[in-house]
């Protein structure tokens, strides 16, 4: 800006040689420099994008996206790994579940079998005790009733030695006892 | 029209447009190193320095201006993929030379007293003129004279087709005038503006009118940031027209 009055006189220098309505834009002397050097800084430009620039970044983006494309592979095979183990865990798991039932049905048939054969020999010694308890009671229901039988016979004869001494008879009177019994 | 106004103006829209020579000064000869040499030197420094320098370290990670550099190349890569389609990865080079060389002489423009070679019909008519001649000859080399029925509109009723005929060609030969007024007004007009209103401030301060140099001065702010936005659109827009005019070179509508 500060060099704008040199421009100024420049610029109207130019205008006033040309004749130009006033906008550099049309002052055609400089048309061939502009062009002349645009060319210049075009043909540079483009070779040094071209040969050096673009291909670099190319090459550069390319191997991001492969480092990134393989760190995702990566990723990708870990994840695999994890779910395996993860599957293997659970299978582990699973079986060990089933064995622990198994064990636990296992033992369980085990005290019901010892269960009912204790039950068994309990049932069994508790009919004989029975048996062995009935049979007692029998022969001293019989003992008693023979002891009746005694006792009555003896009774009987003795009422009949007393009332009747001539009629004794010891075979009549166990007779008519047995008769009555 | 700086002269018609007299000494005391303060308004020289146009001047710095003007171009001299740095050394020696006088007439500018076709060797001349001038102000637009410089300015388009700097640029191609400039793009030098982020895309062959800023990228020699072909970090894994990148670096910031390394980052830069390939959003650069991957924006410009994409408009070629998308917009100029299949086969045009060969021209690639080529468009990203003329959207960066565009776009640097742009905005290095918007620096206060830098020169804006862009802003020269002479420039951007040799761009648009070398991308109109190098789009031809593609068009020519891969169909051979097959390309002429790109102007013969098979789809339009017959007696129509010599008339649209007429309008293809015509819209086909003005398309490097549109390509190179478009960016070169756009520029100019830009900078003329925020010129008029540099010298309606010193204007108004001058005239001892001094709070009301608010307003030329806010809309300079406004401007600056608008004069930004068009740098880069019309960089974008000529090289998105490349590929478009690449598309019809290579595919024929």
């Amino acid at each position: 800006m500060a060099t704008e009055t040199a421009a100024d006189a420049a610029g109207h220098a130019a205008e006033a040689a040309h004749g130009s309505g006033g906008l550099p834009q049309l002052d055609f002397a400089t048309w061939p420099s502009q062009i002349f050097w645009l060319a210049v800084a075009m043909v540079v430009l483009y070779y040094l994008m071209s040969r050096i620039a673009l291909p670099r970044i190319s090459e550069t983006l390319e191997e991001r996206a492969d480092a990134i494309a393989d760190d995702l592979d990566k990723a990708d095979e870990f994840r695999r790994r994890a779910a395996e183990a993860e599957k293997a865990y659970e299978q582990a798991l699973a079986d060990a579940r089933a064995k622990a039932q198994a064990i636990a049905a296992e033992a369980r048939a085990e005290i019901q079998a010892q269960v009912d054969e204790a039950l068994a020999r309990a049932d069994a010694e508790i009919s004989a005790r029975t048996a062995e308890s009935e049979k007692r009671i029998r022969e001293i229901r019989d003992e008693a009733a023979a002891a009746v039988v005694a006792v009555a016979t003896d009774t009987a004869g003795a009422l009949i030695d007393a009332i009747l001494p001539e009629a004794q008879n010891a075979k009549a009177v166990a007779a008519a006892v047995k008769a009555r019994a | 029209m700086a002269a018609a106004n007299g000494e005391e103006s303060f308004i020289h829209p146009m001047d710095q447009f003007v171009i001299k020579p740095l050394f020696g000064g006088g007439e500018v000869q076709l060797l001349s190193i001038t102000n637009s040499t410089l300015w388009m030197a700097i640029s191609v420094l400039a793009i030098t320095a982020l895309t062959v320098w800023g990228t020699s370290g072909r970090a894994l990670v990148p670096t910031r201006v390394q980052s830069v550099a390939e959003l650069l190349y991957g924006f410009v890569r994409q408009m070629v993929e998308e917009v100029a389609g299949e086969g045009s990865m060969k021209y690639f080079p080529y468009i990203f030379t003329l959207f960066a060389f565009i776009l640097f002489s742009n905005m290095l423009g918007m620096i206060p007293g830098s020169f804006t070679p862009t802003a020269h019909i002479a420039v951007t008519a040799t761009l648009a003129l070398a991308v109109f001649i190098t789009v031809t000859v593609i068009g020519f080399l891969r169909h051979g004279t097959h390309f002429l029925t790109f102007f013969w509109p098979k789809e339009a009723p017959g007696w129509l087709r010599p008339v649209l005929c007429v309008i293809e060609l015509i819209s086909y030969f003005v398309r490097p005038v549109s390509h190179s007024i478009r960016l070169g007004a756009n520029m100019l007009a830009g900078h003329a503006v925020l010129k008029v209103f540099a010298g309606l401030f010193a204007m108004v301060i001058a005239g001892g009118l001094g709070p009301m140099a608010v307003v030329p001065l806010a809309a300079m702010v406004g401007l600056t940031a608008f004069e930004f936005l068009v740098a880069f659109i019309q960089a974008y827009v000529f090289a998105i027209l490349t590929c478009v005019y690449l598309h019809d070179a290579l595919h024929m509508h």
